[in-house]
This record gives structure tokens, C-alpha cells and sequence, in this order.
């Protein structure tokens, strides 16, 4: 008995973006019924090799077979006549459409849209595949997990047989990371096969059976999961061996302040439809602390960093910056008071078009001001000397968007570390990004915190909430379910908490 | 007061609300089907000045020739220059990626150069403007009192409001080929993503659009004119662009903005010819005043599709 061919071959792929080679001579194989990871670090060529096996990018050379028959992928539409589906980074859904609109989005026969058909048929596909939608709910409406959850029974409903998924668990609360983990064992029991890129080690060695890693544009390795501990992944990624993820406990104690830097006194805020948001969150975080504040999501984590930045305003309560009353106030008097911010949407916070030099001094122009013109050649020394400081792999011309996630990241830290603010509002600060650049941003947040400053950290990540915070907070429906000292939180009181339990007592 | 009130000045005022109101909704559908796919067609202006002269040069040349359909050749014509002149709209907004205010700008321009030299070339340079015979009036209810003289119309007046609105809507919200227009408008990358062709879905949207707008212009000079001249648009196209807006992009909203456009337009053209007590200038200012007020009011915090004025490149 022969065996059977593989789901997908793709062999000697090169990709090139102008002089940058994003894949160079790329091997990769996924077997029928296979989980399996593709590692790398940001920028290692990971999406560039999937777009090209789903028609969104052409390769410059190289062949892609499929089901043993070799195949020529122009566009999605070709990719999805052979059965292969992508859950693409960024979601690509229409908000404004309901889930089945979305789902049956070009996959229509004839001309009438039978809605009531289509509702049907994408409920009878959500049941068959064990995934939880409302057909008929907004897309819009729904949050970053449902969303997931319609881009994935998206290329079930096709039929797909190969689903990538590319950084799928990026977005995702622990609950429904497994929620996730579960569906995908039972597709791939029913034959499909998955490519999964992930960052995270431990989701690679949990539910992959193959791992093949990226590094550079290049294939670094390929080898099946049972046969390899994340070191080894790690090592093959970077090209060198040890890693030691910083936290806390490494870091030397600091005796914080005296005084809060940071006080939020029942401070109370609305929603974008004018529902309450926080309902009176009083908190305060000293000098020389990182306060986690752990959550899942939707329970008033956006919205209290957006009161803090000044971009929502609270509609009672005061929240002081070092003494300074700073309720209601605008981002420029925020910032002005020691408040440096790394939002939550890394894309949404710098100018995407315009330049490395041009982002990185855009919330202080006017220090770049003289007679009303901007002074340019101060700007690009600005961004060097930045970039040399930080070790950012971008030049000061370079459009921002092109920069990897981790590159962008480090523009935003720099942008707002090298101002020694007193207050750092820090929202999901690592998601999405790969060992190295998670490392690298656990160090300087660690180094401001040695520095004096309050820090204010948001995360969904209960690992890294855990290993950085002097103390936890929960936030659940807008209110502070509980404050626990770093010695008392564990997953599952922080997992309690974050459920809703009210018993617990407060600790300050 | 009396005459303004007489059955016979409302029955007036309703069937002129209906002409005036017919090549805007040609030109509010047609701008709304082409902004639903994410295209700003600026050249509307244009499209719809060709589309009158084209329509009416062709079933002048048809009628001197003496045949017996050429109002139906005219209007064929007037469709295929705005064809044309959707193809290179795409050409510049959708295959180039050009700026879509500028190439919107550049086709109003050319295509009315365009017109007003063909015109000269076509008719030369005669002092008397010349003239067809125009489309005929129905009367489908003959003379019966109040509905006879309300829908004594043209063909096309019928079209506009039972065919173009209605098939405008079904066309965007209850075909296959309308989810992936408004898709393409609102998320192009997901839209390709999804396998729907972006170029083409925009072209055919463009072209749609256009075809509608040329018929409108043709309706001014096949029908409720019967000839052509140089002010013949006059800013209609401009109105319809506001409109859209006012309609949320919804081919029914754009309707009743065009309905409320026409009545006023034919109420001051009623009250300048009972000698109204007010400057004609501001008679004639007041249809433009209204939409200003209209679009103030109902185009606040509008929800423009999500890929409006963007290209679309897949890198
Ligand atoms: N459309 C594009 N134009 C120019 N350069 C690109 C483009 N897409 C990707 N690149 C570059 O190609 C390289 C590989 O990018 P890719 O997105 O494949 O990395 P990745 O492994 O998916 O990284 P991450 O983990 O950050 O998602 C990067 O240097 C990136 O900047
Ligand atoms: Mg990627």
C-alpha cells in the first residue's frame, strides 16, 4: 500500500518584496489529518508563505501541489476551489454584513441571494461543525473570539480541507483558546488539515503534530512535535540556544513609593452605545510597581484605558497623575502630566503612511517647530538615535506599516520610554509578537519600573500578568472584583475573580 | 393664497415634481450602486451632459434619417457613452489606483469638452438650436380628474420610479452579485479574500452607474426637452452626489431626496411665474438651499462605506 499523497506541498518557494526576501527556497509539507505549526519569529516570512498558498500573494518561484496534483494558485477564488481556507492576522470580514452574509460571501450560485436559505444552510454548518454563531447577528456586534469563530466556519462551509490559521490564539482569552483547541482536534480527527502559526511554545506543544520553523525567509527545520521541547523550537527560531523570559522574580526589588502616582477615585465611564462601562473604579498604582489588571475581555479593560488616555471621557469620579487632577482632561494635558500610553491596537496608534522619523515625533511637534516649519533633519536624528537605542530593524524613512509588529511595537516603546514618563498605561503589550520581541518589551517594561515609574498593565494574558505585576487587579463589569499582592495570585483565584466571584475579600 | 392651494396648482406641482425629479433619480441610483462598491464617481456631471448629447446627436441623425425608432437609438447611444466613460473612470480609479476626486473631476471635464465639441461638429454653428421630435407623453389613466394629469409622463418618469429604484434595490440587497458589490465597497481584502473579483465587481459597478447616469442626462434631451444645450444639466449631476449622501446610499432614500429636490424646484419655478414677492435669484437658489438644509440635517454622522475613495491593491 502506497500512502497517500499530502494535503499540500509546496517546494522551493521564494518570495521577494523589492530587494527584501521574505521566503527563500521554502519547503514545506502538511499531511492529511496533521496539526502543523509553522514557527518563526515576526518577520521570519510565515504569512508571506500562506498568502502565497491562498492565491493573495504570488511566489517568485517555486511549486505548490495539492492532494499530490500539482496546482497553479492565482487568487482565493482558486485556492478555495481546491479546498484550502485562511483565517487570515486581520480579520477579513465586513462588519456591517450579518455572520451568514459573511459566510456565503462569494459562494453563491445564481443570481437571487436567498437569505432565508442562507441562514439556514450556515446554521446547519455551524451545528455540523460545532462552532457557536448567531446567523443573523452583525458582525460588527461581535467580539474578537466570535469573530474567529465566523472566519472559521467561512472555509467550512466551503469545504475546506486545508485551514490555515494565522496566529489564531493573538486574540484570544485562555477560555477560548481551549474552546478553540477543541474544535480543531475534531476537524482534524474528520480528516482536515490545519497549518497553525503561533508564537506561543506551549499551544504549539499542546496541539500540533508537526512543527516546521521559519527563520530569516528561510526553512530552519522541520520535525515532528513528540520529537522536540520548546528549547529546541526556540533554538531553531533564533539561531541560538538559551532564553530566559524575564519576569519579576529576576528583576531586583524596588520599594515603591509612598505616595499613588497614578489614583483613580469611582471613576465611572460609557460605552460607544451608552451603557455603563466602569461602574466606580477606584485604584491606585505607586511608583515602582507594575499593577496587572486581568480581565477577560469586554468587562471595561478598553474603556479604562481610553478614560486614561483622555480619549473617553469618565463621567464622574477623578483620576490624579502625581497629584495633578487630570479627570476630563485631553491626551495632550494627560500626556503632558507623565503619562506615556502603548494602546492596545499597535496599527490604530501610529499614522500607518507616514515614516518611522514622522511617528516617532508626532505627539511632540512642537519640539520640532521653528517659525512654523517643521525641522526635518532634527526629526531623522530624533528616530537614530532612537533606533540605534532600541535596536528597531526599520530606517527613519521607512513607512511604518511596512515594519513587522515587533519592529512597531518597539517604535511605540520608544516613543514613549524615552520621554521618562511618571505613568505608563500599557494595553496587551506583547500579543502577536515572537519570543524575542515578547522578551525584549518584558525587559524595558521591567527597566521602567526600576525606574520610579507607576505602570499600569492591561492583559488577557494571565502568564504575563503573572510573572510582571506586584499586583493583580480583576476587573469584571466595570468594577474591581478584587486586589490581590503578587505572593496571594494564583491562576485560579485570578480565574475565580475573573468570573465574577464576589466573595473574596479586598486586599489593598 | 388661493391659487396655491387649487387642486389644480397641487395636480401641476406633483406631475412637475415627477419630471424634475426623474434624471436625478437616473443619477442618485446610479451614484449610489457606484459609491456602494467604494468608487466616488465625480464624472456624473459629465456622464450625464454626454449622455444628453450623445442620445440627442444620435436620434437627430436617426430621425433625419428617417427612421422610425430613433428616440430608442438616441437613447442606446447616450447608455454606451457612459459605458465609455465608465471604463475610463475604472481605468484610471480601479486598474491605476488614481485619486478618485481628481479622475472624477478630469471625466467631467473631458466628457463635457467632449459634448460641446461634438455638438459643433455634429450640428455646426446655426443660430436656431435644433430640435427633435421628443418622446411622447403616456397617459395611462386618460383624463379621470386628479390621477389622469398627475401621471400624464414620460416613459422614462415610469422607468425612474418602477423600474430604476426598485431594481436598484433588489440589485444591492437581494442578489449575490449586490452582497459582493457592497462588500467590495465596505472590505475590499475581504471581499477578494472571500474569492469575489474587486476589479471587476467595481467596473461592473462603475458601469451600472454610469449607464444610469448618461439615461438621465437622455431623459432632458429625448424627452422633456427635445433638444439640446449647453446649460442642459446644470449642476444635476452635483445635486445627485449630495443626494446620495442624504440617502445613506440607499436607492429608495435617494428617491424620496430626489422627490424632495424636484418639489421644491417645481414649486419656485410656480411661485416665480405668479410673480412671488421675492427675487428671482432666490427662487432659483432655494431647490439647492433645501438639499444644503436636508443634507445638514439627515447626512450627519453617516456611515460612508468602509472603503470609499480607497484603491484597492493586493500588494
Ligand atoms: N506586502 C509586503 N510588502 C513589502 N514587504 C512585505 C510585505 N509583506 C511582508 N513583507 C515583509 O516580508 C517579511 C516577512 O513578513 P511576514 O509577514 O511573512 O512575517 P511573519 O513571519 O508572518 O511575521 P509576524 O510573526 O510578525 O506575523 C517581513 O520583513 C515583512 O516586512
Ligand atoms: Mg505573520
Amino acid at each position: 500500500m502506497t500512502t497517500p499523497p499530502p494535503a499540500v506541498e509546496m517546494r522551493g518557494i521564494t518570495k521577494r518584496f523589492g530587494s527584501l526576501v521574505a521566503n527563500d527556497r521554502v519547503d514545506f509539507t502538511l499531511d492529511r489529518g496533521q496539526i502543523h505549526a509553522l514557527l518563526g519569529e515576526n518577520g521570519a516570512g510565515k504569512t508571506t508563505l500562506m498568502r502565497i498558498l491562498y492565491g493573495l500573494y504570488h511566489a517568485d518561484a517555486g511549486d505548490i501541489s495539492v492532494g499530490g496534483q500539482s496546482a497553479v494558485i492565482r487568487s482565493p477564488r482558486d485556492a478555495i476551489a481546491l479546498r484550502i481556507g485562511m483565517v487570515t492576522q486581520h480579520f477579513a470580514l465586513v462588519p456591517p454584513l450579518t455572520v451568514t452574509e459573511n459566510v456565503v460571501l462569494g459562494h453563491n450560485q445564481g443570481v437571487r441571494l436567498k437569505l432565508e436559505d442562507a441562514h439556514r444552510r450556515v446554521s446547519e454548518a455551524a451545528e455540523r461543525y460545532g462552532v457557536d454563531v448567531q446567523p443573523r447577528a452583525l458582525v460588527k456586534d461581535l467580539s474578537v473570539g466570535e469573530r474567529q469563530r465566523v472566519e472559521i466556519l467561512k472555509a467550512l462551509y466551503r469545504d475546506a480541507r486545508v485551514l490555515i490559521l494565522d496566529e489564531p490564539t493573538a486574540v484570544l482569552v485562555p477560555q477560548e483558546v481551549e474552546q478553540l483547541f477543541d474544535a480543531l482536534r475534531r476537524l482534524r480527527d474528520d480528516g482536515l488539515s490545519v497549518v497553525f502559526i503561533s508564537h506561543k511554545l506551549r499551544e504549539v506543544m499542546s496541539i500540533t503534530d508537526r512543527v516546521t520553523v521559519l527563520r530569516g525567509g528561510q526553512l530552519a527545520g522541520s520535525v515532528q512535535t513528540s520529537e522536540t521541547t520548546p528549547a529546541e523550537m526556540a533554538r531553531m527560531m533564533v539561531g541560538r540556544t538559551t532564553f530566559g523570559m524575564p519576569s519579576l522574580d529576576e528583576a531586583s526589588s524596588t520599594q515603591p513609593a509612598a505616595r499613588a502616582v497614578l489614583r483613580l477615585d469611582g471613576v465611572t465611564a460609557v460605552d460607544n452605545k451608552g451603557l455603563p462601562a466602569l461602574k466606580g473604579i477606584t485604584l491606585d498604582v505607586y511608583g515602582g510597581e507594575i499593577m496587572g489588571l486581568a480581565g477577560v475581555s469586554g468587562n471595561g479593560q478598553s474603556e479604562l484605558a481610553q478614560v486614561l488616555e483622555g480619549t473617553r471621557l469618565c463621567t464622574t469620579g477623578t483620576i490624579t497623575v502625581a497629584g495633578q487632577d487630570v479627570s476630563g482632561a485631553d491626551p495632550d494635558r494627560i500626556m503632558k502630566a507623565g503619562v506615556g500610553r502603548i494602546p492596545e491596537d499597535r496599527h490604530a496608534s501610529v499614522v500607518p503612511e507616514m515614516t518611522v522619523a514622522q511617528n516617532m515625533a508626532l505627539e511632540h511637534l512642537g519640539e520640532y517647530t521653528s517659525n512654523g516649519s517643521l525641522n526635518r533633519r532634527q526629526m531623522r536624528a530624533h528616530a537614530e538615535k532612537l533606533i540605534a537605542e532600541y535596536q528597531i530593524k526599520a530606517r527613519p524613512d521607512d513607512r511604518i506599516r511596512t515594519l513587522s509588529g515587533g519592529n512597531m511595537q518597539k517604535v511605540i516603546l520608544a516613543r514613549v520610554m524615552e520621554r521618562n514618563p511618571k505613568v505608563i498605561i500599557v494595553s496587551q503589550p506583547t500579543r502577536g509578537l515572537d519570543i524575542g520581541a515578547t522578551e525584549y518589551v518584558r525587559s524595558r517594561l521591567l527597566e521602567q519600573r526600576q525606574r520610579g515609574a507607576a505602570i499600569l498593565l492591561i492583559s488577557e494574558d494571565l502568564d504575563e500578568i503573572l510573572e510582571l505585576s506586584d499586583r493583580v487587579a480583576v476587573i469584571y463589569e466595570g468594577e474591581i472584583q478584587g486586589i490581590l499582592p503578587r505572593t496571594e495570585a494564583d491562576p485560579e483565584r485570578l480565574g475565580l475573580l475573573m468570573a465574577g466571584a464576589k466573595d473574596s475579600p479586598q486586599w489593598a | 393664497m388661493n391659487d396655491l392651494l387649487s387642486t389644480t396648482f397641487l395636480v401641476g406641482l406633483i406631475a412637475a415634481t415627477l419630471r424634475v425629479a426623474t434624471p436625478l433619480v437616473f443619477g442618485t441610483v446610479g451614484e449610489v450602486i457606484t459609491e456602494r462598491a467604494g468608487i466616488l464617481n465625480l464624472g456624473i456631471e459629465g456622464i450625464m451632459f454626454l449622455g444628453a448629447f450623445v442620445g440627442f446627436a444620435a436620434a437627430a441623425k436617426a430621425e433625419a434619417a428617417g427612421m422610425a425608432g430613433y428616440l430608442w437609438i438616441g437613447l442606446g447611444a447616450a447608455t454606451v457613452s457612459g459605458l465609455l466613460m465608465a471604463l475610463l473612470m475604472g481605468l484610471l480609479t480601479v486598474t491605476l489606483g488614481l485619486n478618485q476626486h481628481v479622475s472624477g473631476l478630469g471625466i467631467t471635464l473631458l466628457a463635457t469638452a467632449l459634448s460641446l465639441f461634438g455638438f459643433r461638429l455634429v450640428f455646426g454653428e446655426s443660430s436656431v438650436l435644433p430640435s427633435i421630435d421628443p418622446f411622447p407623453q403616456l397617459t395611462p389613466f386618460g383624463d379621470a380628474p386628479v390621477i389622469g394629469p398627475i401621471f400624464t409622463q414620460y416613459l422614462l418618469t415610469f422607468v425612474a420610479f418602477l423600474v430604476v429604484v426598485p431594481v436598484g434595490w433588489w440589485l444591492l440587497y437581494r442578489t449575490n452579485f449586490g452582497l459582493n458589490l457592497r462588500s467590495v465597497g465596505e472590505n475590499p481584502e475581504a471581499a477578494d479574500a472571500a474569492g469575489i473579483n474587486v476589479f471587476r465587481t467595481r467596473y461592473l459597478a462603475l458601469a451600472i452607474g454610469a449607464a444610469l447616469m448618461a439615461s438621465g442626462g437622455a431623459f432632458l434631451s429625448l424627452a422633456s426637452l427635445g433638444a439640446f444645450s449647453p446649460g442642459i444639466i446644470a449642476g444635476r449631476g452635483w445635486v445627485c452626489i449630495a443626494l446620495v449622501i442624504f440617502a445613506r446610499w440607499d436607492p429608495v432614500r435617494g428617491m424620496l431626496g430626489a422627490l424632495l429636490f424636484g418639489g421644491v424646484f417645481a414649486l419656485q419655478l410656480r411661485l416665480q411665474t405668479l410673480g412671488f414677492a421675492l427675487p428671482y435669484e432666490v427662487l432659483l437658489a432655494l431647490p439647492y438651499l433645501v438639499t444644503i438644509a436636508a443634507l445638514a440635517i439627515a447626512g450627519r454622522n453617516v456611515a460612508y462605506p468602509g472603503a470609499y475613495l480607497k484603491p484597492y491593491r493586493r500588494e
